[in-house]
């Protein structure tokens, strides 16, 4: 067991952590500078809290990256990724290589051989997947069309990592060819099966274990899971959620592949399954956790005693390093025909040098790929490049974008500038289109959240403002603009979805007024309970209409067979507010099933007994008029 | 409070009617002259029932909480909007507003406040439209009566089709002195009565 120094040590990084993310994100720079900042503060140049042992943690922590992979897999349904392949493979393919090659001439001019200049160049045309994306998704940009293109060339760079192992070797100019170490990340640790089998089996094996993770994410890991799930024991869902993805980094290191990239794959797998959800939520925490550790990590190894002895030199790198990457996006987003808000944000979210960089100039040091003098510095550029990421963003979003931004998006579409729309509408299904549908009829501009990858991509084309992603996280509806809207619309198909971004709807923006969808009379109590204004049965108008139609049809004047509906629809509706109210003590105990055949008797009962609002149609009853003229005309 | 000034102080409820109202000129800012006054409701009848639900109790326990009743709308077709049709033949029952139990409106102050296209002119024998304005609000004066009730000249606002913004605005500011001198009694009813329409000459009917 760990002594009191792996407690120590912790309570430092969390400590850093917990003052340093809070005051970060007070000042409006986000989680991911807090956390660097942190860094640097207990690092060997700040208060010298922490030592060499930060690289350890930094390759622990690097885990944070194969989880967050993970859950960015389980939001990407398999037929959306295969719609980004387009981006992947161009894309990323043409940063990576012209990056690269923009770099290797640099070097070149700067008297490397060729082979260390390409070297250096393929490193550092790799960017930062942890910060990017950590980063993006904070500001609730990941879904757009710069967000998602960014994670294309990420995911291609995550790709690419596997085949520049195996090329770094062969540009050795000095010094022995090392042996294929192991990828990133967990890849220090043991040895890898595919050493030393012929290249065939390599192969086999390689795509054998890609073949299974997809076979057994869809048919083997749904019964685990469920299995699991009947227990009720929530920690243990956790500790299959953490065994699953910590077992598939294992088996694809030992196979040779990025532990990042099958974890990817695995999310991936797991997007259509039921505990799609849970296994996010499980994961997250630990995700948020490592990738803090990781970013504090790096604050903490920049080597501000080389920086300060060169500082022209290392300024003048990282600068060069920014701009050529940050040129390289920026022309292959114009190459893309992408939009000049968009494609800013992909050329900076993108131009620093990744984590992929420490181990892969480690490796390239200890293998006598490249010279001490060479990847010493280059480290430490691309650690100071890193926390320059969110700074240039956060410039981008204050200083850029308010200036130059906007005046394309209005060129196009004046309302599509809808920050302020006064309504958003979670789920624009087959219940939430109807909505918006008649509020754009109108003239009034909503703000769409939606899973549905198609229905985004539909709508996006109508010009409307839609975001794509899992509405009930409290960013996204902040995203949306939930601070300036007035309504909020629940029309999801999932009504513990609907229910749950109720309560957080509630708890996060109690000025908005909420109406919502709800399946049936279980669900609209459950809405009411937890303080939904408004709320609609999404069968109970049709059913009535119908229920008119076979009035009339039984020979009810229609007018009547109308009016008829209206009073029950009047009792029906108060009898809700009230039964939701009623049945809360009861609850507990008794089952969903015995508990709606309870409501039901219970309305039934009371349609029995004729209530006041029978009495609202009396006016055109001339029966008590009738009675006392009768009277009158008897005396 | 109420108690000291119960003599003079009546409660007013204004039964408002315009199926379009943004489309209203006139009405749309008299009402708003109307709104937020201490001692008078508006009502807005489309508004609370825009399918014509209406909800026959509320609406009575609201006449009964006033004592001076307005039908505020235009002058649809010489009646009124359809709504207060509907809102008369159901909310004004048998055996409640009227017949031998029907008591409950019993010495409430009725009248109505009316805004018209045509001028004044118009509405004379021999005129285009051939009647009186008080004569085609019989129905009213007649429902009033059968229900026990004290009818007063209308508020009329005539010939709103040639009207500029500054004509709105002054009927819009007697409108709200005359829901005032109503509400606090301050309403001569006698010289009242001898008026085709209350703001014929409002100064003259008005007393301090």
């Amino acid at each position: 067991m760990y002594g009191e120094g792996f407690f120590f040590q912790a309570f430092i990084y969390l400590a850093a952590a917990v003052i340093s993310v809070p005051i970060a994100k007070r000042l409006g720079l986000g989680s991911v500078l807090g956390y660097l900042i942190a860094g640097v503060a207990i690092g060997p140049f700040g208060l010298q809290l922490v030592g060499e042992e930060g690289e350890d943690v930094m390759h622990f922590a690097e885990f944070g990256v194969v989880m967050m992979l993970f859950l960015i897999g389980l939001e990407l349904q398999p037929s959306r990724l295969w719609r980004l392949r387009g981006p992947i493979i161009g894309m990323g393919g043409l940063q990576l290589g012209l990056t690269a090659a923009l770099i290797m001439a640099a070097g070149g001019a700067l008297g490397l051989p060729w082979q260390s200049a390409l070297a250096v160049g393929l490193v550092l045309a790799l960017s930062s997947t942890a910060i990017v994306l950590q980063t993006l998704s904070e500001k609730g940009l990941l879904k757009t069309d710069g967000g998602q293109s960014s994670f294309a060339v990420l995911l291609f760079q995550d790709i690419a990592v596997i085949p520049l192992l195996a090329l770094l070797p062969l540009l050795a100019v000095h010094g022995a060819f090392g042996s294929a170490a192991a990828p990133a990340g967990m890849g220090e640790h043991g040895s890898t099966w595919i050493e030393g089998l012929p290249g065939w089996a390599q192969t086999l094996l390689v795509l054998g274990s890609v073949v299974g993770l997809i076979l057994g994410g869809r048919f083997l890991i749904r019964p685990l899971f469920r299995a699991i799930a009947q227990t009720r024991l929530r920690e243990l869902f956790t500790a299959a959620a953490l065994l699953l993805v910590i077992g598939i980094a294992l088996l694809m290191t030992r196979v040779g592949l990025s532990p990042a990239l099958g974890t990817f794959l695995a999310g991936v797998v797991l997007a259509d399954s039921e505990y799609r959800h849970e296994l996010e939520a499980d994961i997250d925490p630990f995700k948020g956790l490592l990738l803090g550790l990781f970013f504090i990590a790096v604050g903490a190894s920049i080597d501000f005693r080389l920086v300060s002895s060169e500082p022209v030199l290392i300024g003048g790198l990282v600068c060069a390093l920014i701009i050529i990457k940050f040129g390289v996006l920026f022309v292959l987003g114009k190459f893309f025909k992408m939009g000049f808000d968009q494609n800013l944000l992909l050329a900076l979210s993108l131009a620093q040098g990744g984590e992929f960089a420490f181990v892969l100039f480690t490796f390239a040091y200890t293998d006598g790929i490249l010279p001490k003098e060479i990847t010493g510095p280059l480290i430490a550029v691309v650690a100071i490049s890193m926390p320059l990421t969110p700074l240039l963003m956060l410039l981008n979003e204050k200083l850029i974008q308010p200036r130059f931004g906007t005046r394309q998006n209005l060129e196009r579409e004046p309302d599509a500038i809808d920050e302020e729309n006064p309504v958003i509408i979670a789920g624009f299904g087959r219940f939430g289109n109807i909505v918006g549908r008649l509020l754009r009829a109108n003239g009034v501009r909503a703000t769409v959240l939606d899973f549905d990858s198609d229905n985004v991509e539909m709508l996006r084309k109508l010009g409307m403002k839609v975001f794509y992603g899992d509405a009930t996280r409290h960013e996204l509806l902040r995203a949306a603009g939930a601070e300036k809207a007035k309504l909020l619309i629940l029309a999801l198909d999932d009504p513990e979805k609907n229910l749950e971004m109720l309560q957080i709807a509630r708890k996060h923006f109690p000025h908005l007024t909420i109406l919502a969808r709800a399946n049936g009379r279980s669900d609209a109590y459950e809405l009411i309970e937890a303080g939904v204004n408004f709320v609609y049965r999404e069968t109970f108008d049709a059913s009535l209409r119908l229920g008119i139609e076979v009035l009339r049809l039984l020979g009810f004047p229609s007018y009547q067979a109308y009016r008829a509906s209206k009073t029950f629809r009047h009792h029906d509706e108060h009898a809700l507010r009230e039964l939701a109210t009623m049945r809360h003590d009861r609850k507990a105990y008794i089952s969903h099933a015995r508990e709606r055949i309870r409501d039901l008797e219970e309305i039934l009962q009371e349609e029995m007994q004729p209530g006041t609002d029978l009495k609202r149609d009396l006016g055109w009853d001339t029966t008590s008029l009738r009675e006392e003229f009768a009277s009158r005309h008897r005396k | 409070m109420r108690m000291e000034n119960k003599a003079k102080s009546y409660r007013i409820l204004i039964i408002f009617a315009h199926p379009a109202i943004r489309k209203s000129r006139v009405n749309r800012v008299m009402i708003r002259a109307a709104q937020n006054l201490p001692g008078v409701t508006v009502h807005d009848l489309y508004e609370a029932y825009p399918d014509f639900d209406i909800d026959v109790s509320r609406e009575q326990e609201l006449l009964l909480d006033h004592d001076i009743i307005l039908l505020h709308h235009p002058f649809y077709w010489y009646s009124t909007p359809s709504i207060i049709k509907e809102w008369e033949d159901l909310v004004l029952t048998h055996g409640w507003a009227y017949g031998q139990a029907g008591r409950a409106l019993r010495g409430k102050r009725l009248l109505s406040v009316i805004t018209t296209g045509g001028r004044e002119e118009a509405y004379q024998k021999g005129g285009h439209n051939r009647f009186t304005i008080r004569e085609l609000l019989a129905p009213i004066e007649q429902t009033a009566y059968l229900c026990g009730m004290e009818y007063l000249p209308p508020f009329v606002v005539h010939g709103t089709h040639s009207f500029r913004p500054d004509d709105v605005e002054r009927h819009a500011s007697d409108y709200r002195r005359l829901l005032l001198a109503l509400r606090d009694g301050r309403v001569d009813l006698q010289a009242a009565q001898l008026h085709p329409r209350l703001n014929a000459d409002l100064d003259s009917i008005l007393t301090s």
